[in-house]
């Protein structure tokens, strides 16, 4: 008996046909999650029925563990694979041990619901009987359903970044250094070929007229033996050389080879304006921060290259840190537009040119001071809209307040402003991916 | 070899006590496997050579979700095996079986990592000699299986499988599949043997069987006119002439319109199921015998002074669990344990051989006092659970057992107790019990009965009821299934003792608009 490593095994089966040695395999490093390709599979089965029930997980969800796996409940019928079985009827025996007190010929009432008494294979193996299937996903898998096609709208990847750059292999000509998976046959054989030949060249014409030679020699009757000997053995020793030409060299192997091009990515800032003001009651500001929560995960994980600016204002807007900007509960009056000013210097400041995808998402209760949200408008479609790709404003209030009046009027003549209401935790999902929608119009 | 066989056929001096230690090792599991093998000879188990395997809990999660086979194709169903037992298992809901054994040649068994010293023996005994000899003893699976190339012959149903996927779509080979597994239960032949399979005869035999089985499905769909005598003749021919209870076979050689992968891929589960089949016909034998074998091997060497009383104490435990049977009455009870069974019915055939009583010399004549080590090894190889349970089940071990049956009849309102462990029921349990591991019993009659070559090319399934079991409604399921392969409409009817049709179910396939 031996131990083997799993690699060995291959080796070892000669061996083992002949004796009959049993040997140990330690199959403990041999990869597990076999399991991958099947677990996909059905995961991609029933990918409609889990996109919903991680939708409906996060909307009963708290700011704190929203980013967390779920248990996924699948009706147990539409998992099911179907058999022919029996139904209950007709007349059955079954044998059950343990019998107590009865004696042949006494009568039972049925139990109710059928169970306890009849078909010994009763109870499935699973421990899971008529229940729903329910499993558990991961963090990423949730994730990954919960953001499922969405996408910055307009987005634009125009620039090379010096700092950290994507990058994309391409396929260029052939080098003579490689290792051996990019080994390029035809190409190796091929300048094989040409170096044989040229390598060859002389000696196959001095063969050629070394034969020639020979052949007119020994059609003449006198030529003395001697020349003749002199002259096979040139032609031997030109032959001998010719053979020593290799037929494969290493140096004649070409390998592909592959570059790696920095590719346009996309820059992006996405500014998050928060109302804190002191109309914003607990369930607005919950609203908001659940709201700017998704924002700030769907961006992290999508986007590596983006800058998330952070701005609440209540008369007076500041940019803050994400940890302020979702936790302090600092609280005032309300002007709007300081948190669009802030915005439009901050841009001015950081963000200016080209090669920056400019995004707002705004929340607030839309209880506005009167005059200032025209003054809101006005900033947005003079300095602000021009500057964006995008810009989304959430109001998490029911009631139409003139800050909504005011963004109506904008949303008409610019496609790449929307606006949306949110009055219950139910509605943030659906009012979320609606505004990221992949495939907005432009 | 000679100095192998020498050295195996000494006996171990007595007294050279193995490690009682609780943590396994490579030496440590050698040695155990040796002295275990070594007792096994004094019994004369003949086994495969052994291959075992050591994994990780999560390997073993892997081999459950994949039918315990270490290669498979890939589908959902064994996906969602997965995600259920991994959740079970990480809930703590469930302990995962200690061993895995697949029958191979050489005959694979897994160790789990985490199995202490004294299981890892339990295990060795139990599957690479009780199980072992089983499937290389037992009549069903010689007949049946051919140990030497299941494994090929997965790596070449899954290479198969995973090129149809990629040339025809994931969509498409699934629904085969999905259609395929559920007629798993009705892709076996019952009475004839099956062909050798071998991974390599296999992938040269595919491209001519693809050719010629279409010619032969062309021909019987034929629609050219024939010469006028002959037409006359075969008007009323009957088709298929007899019922055929292989249904996928059937399917495979007759179905219209499936293209020739489809048919490879019908098949493939064809060929498993046919391999699973002893498997499920020897549930309490199979069990029964391994477990018998672990308990007297590791006694045996618990007699010679090889084990700690440590050892076996955690060995009993262990022991005692698996052959645990709850009574009727009890909350945890969900049928008859198999393990407990089988164990107790090996045993009493011992006690019978050994020393029986005037009770066990008239039931059992031939065999009370005889010798008990021929006398299991012959029931080990000639039986299945049925006729086993049929032949060997004694009226000492239904008293141990209190064993009673019930008869159930729909028309009547209550349960009646038919026969109990008395001398007049004796014989009417073991035949009711017996009956129970039935296949045929235990899964509805169901068998293609007639095709309609000259009308529409309707398929017409017949289940033929006893004891007047109705089926269940999963059947439309199924029939959906069924016509799917088909291709045409395909009937189900459910008919008594006197052929009167009790239920039917009828389908249409969906159009298909992607390929014809």
């Amino acid at each position: 008996m031996r131990v083997v490593p799993a690699r060995a095994k291959e080796f070892l089966t000669t061996v083992q046909n002949n004796s009959l040695l049993h040997q140990i395999i330690d199959r403990r490093l041999a990869g597990k999650n076999k399991s991958i390709g099947n677990r996909e599979r059905f995961l991609r089965r029933y990918r409609d029925q889990i996109r919903d029930a991680v939708r409906k997980a996060v909307g009963e969800r708290g700011i704190q563990n929203i980013e967390e796996g779920a248990d996924i409940t699948l009706p147990r019928r539409d998992v099911s694979e179907p058999v022919f079985g029996h139904a209950p009827g007709g007349n059955r025996e079954t044998v059950h041990p343990g019998n107590s007190e009865y004696v042949k010929g006494d009568r039972i009432p049925k139990p109710s619901g059928g169970a306890a008494g009849s078909g010994g294979q009763g109870a499935s193996q699973d421990g899971s009987g008529e229940d729903d299937f329910v499993f558990r996903i991961t963090r990423d898998e949730f994730m990954n359903y919960f953001f499922d096609d969405l996408a910055l709208p307009r987005l634009s990847r125009t620039q090379l970044l010096a700092d950290a750059p994507e990058w994309k292999s391409r396929r260029a000509g052939f080098v003579s250094q490689g290792n051996p998976t990019s080994l390029h046959v035809v190409r190796s054989m091929r300048v094989a070929l040409g170096r044989r030949i040229a390598m060859g060249g002389d000696a196959r014409v001095e063969l050629r007229r070394l034969e020639a030679h020979l052949v007119e020699l020994m059609l003449l009757a006198h030529t003395p033996p001697t020349e003749i000997a002199a002259l096979k053995h040139d032609i031997e020793a030109l032959q001998q050389r010719l053979k020593r030409v290799p037929f494969l060299d290493p140096f004649d192997l070409r390998y592909r080879n592959r570059i790696r091009e920095p590719l346009p990515t996309s820059k992006a800032a996405m500014f998050c304006l928060m109302d804190v003001s002191g109309s914003m009651d607990e369930a607005r500001k919950d609203l908001a921060k659940r709201f700017f929560i998704l924002l700030y995960m769907f961006l992290t994980r999508h986007y590596k290259q983006t800058d998330v600016i952070f701005i609440r204002h209540h008369t007076q807007a500041a940019e803050v840190s994400e940890d302020e900007f979702f936790h302090a509960t600092e609280s005032g009056g309300t002007v709007v537009s300081s948190a669009l000013t802030l915005m439009h210097e901050i841009v001015k400041e950081r963000y200016l040119g080209s090669d920056w995808n400019i995004y707002g998402a705004q929340a607030s209760d839309g209880d506005n001071w009167q005059q200032d949200s025209s003054k809101c408008r006005q900033l947005l479609d003079a300095k602000l809209l021009p500057l964006c790709r995008y810009f989304a404003y959430v109001q998490v209030a029911d009631e139409d307040q003139n800050l909504w009046e005011e963004y109506t009027r904008l949303r008409d003549g610019n496609a790449h402003f929307a606006m949306q209401k949110i009055c219950t935790p139910a509605q943030i999902f659906p009012v979320f991916r609606d505004l990221f929608k992949k495939g907005v119009p432009a | 070899m000679s100095a192998v066989q020498k050295r195996l056929d000494e006996p171990l001096a007595s007294g050279q006590q193995l490690s009682g230690a609780s943590d396994w090792t490579f030496d440590l599991i050698e040695t155990y496997f040796d002295a275990i093998q070594r007792t096994a000879k004094r019994y004369q188990l003949d086994t495969y050579p052994v291959q075992l395997e050591l994994i990780t809990a999560e390997q073993m999660l892997d081999a459950y979700a994949s039918v315990g086979m270490p290669v498979n194709y890939r589908h959902w169903s064994f996906g969602k095996q997965f995600i259920a037992s991994e959740k079970n298992y990480r809930r703590g809901h469930m302990g995962l079986a200690y061993e895995i054994v697949i029958n191979s040649d050489p005959c694979i068994a897994y160790l789990m990592e985490e199995n202490t010293l004294p299981m890892q023996a339990l295990v060795i005994a139990h599957a690479c000699f009780g199980h072992n000899s089983f499937f290389k003893g037992n009549y069903l699976f010689r007949m049946w299986t051919d140990a030497s190339s299941i494994v090929d012959y997965l790596v070449y149903a899954k290479a198969y499988i995973a090129e149809c996927e990629e040339r025809h779509g994931l969509e498409a080979v699934e629904e085969v599949l999905d259609c395929c597994h559920a007629l798993m239960h009705y892709g076996v032949d019952r009475y004839r043997r099956p062909q050798k399979l071998s991974l390599a005869a296999e992938e040269i035999r595919r491209k001519d069987r693809e050719a010629y089985s279409q010619q032969q499905i062309n021909d019987l769909w034929r629609t050219l006119p024939k010469a006028a005598g002959k037409q006359a003749k075969k008007e009323n021919r009957r088709f298929p002439e007899e019922p055929q209870e292989n249904l996928l076979y059937f399917i495979e050689k007759n179905a219209p319109l499936l293209e020739p992968w489809q048919r490879e891929i019908v098949r493939i589960v064809r060929k498993v199921a046919q391999y699973f089949y002893p498997q499920r016909q020897t549930q309490v034998m199979n069990e029964g015998w391994a477990t018998f074998w672990h308990y007297t091997l590791l006694n045996t060497m618990y007699d010679d002074g090889l084990l700690t009383d440590g050892f076996m104490m955690e060995f009993l435990s262990s022991h005692t669990n698996v052959v645990f049977q709850p009574p009727v009455t009890h909350r945890g009870y969900s049928g008859i344990n198999p393990y407990a069974l089988g164990f107790a019915m090996f045993t009493d055939l011992r006690r019978i051989c050994e020393h029986p009583t005037d009770e066990d010399r008239a039931w059992f004549p031939d065999i009370a006092g005889s010798d008990w080590r021929a006398t299991l090894d012959y029931a080990m190889r000639h039986f299945k659970d049925e006729s086993f349970i049929g032949q060997y089940l004694s009226p000492h071990l239904m008293r141990e057992l209190r064993l009673f049956s019930i008869s159930d009849d729909a028309a009547s309102k209550e349960l009646e107790v038919a026969a109990i462990h008395d001398d007049v029921g004796y014989r009417r349990v073991r035949e009711a019990l017996a009956r129970q591991y039935d296949l045929n019993w235990r899964e509805p009659n169901i068998q293609v009965w007639n095709v309609n070559l000259r009308g529409d090319r309707a398929l017409t399934l017949r289940h033929t009821r006893h004891n007047d079991r109705p089926l269940d409604n999963s059947a439309e399921e199924v029939v959906k299934h069924v016509a799917r392969l088909w291709g045409f409409r395909v009937r189900l009817e459910s008919v008594d003792s006197s052929e009167q049709v009790l239920q039917h179910w009828e389908v249409s396939p969906a159009p298909q608009p992607a390929h014809g």
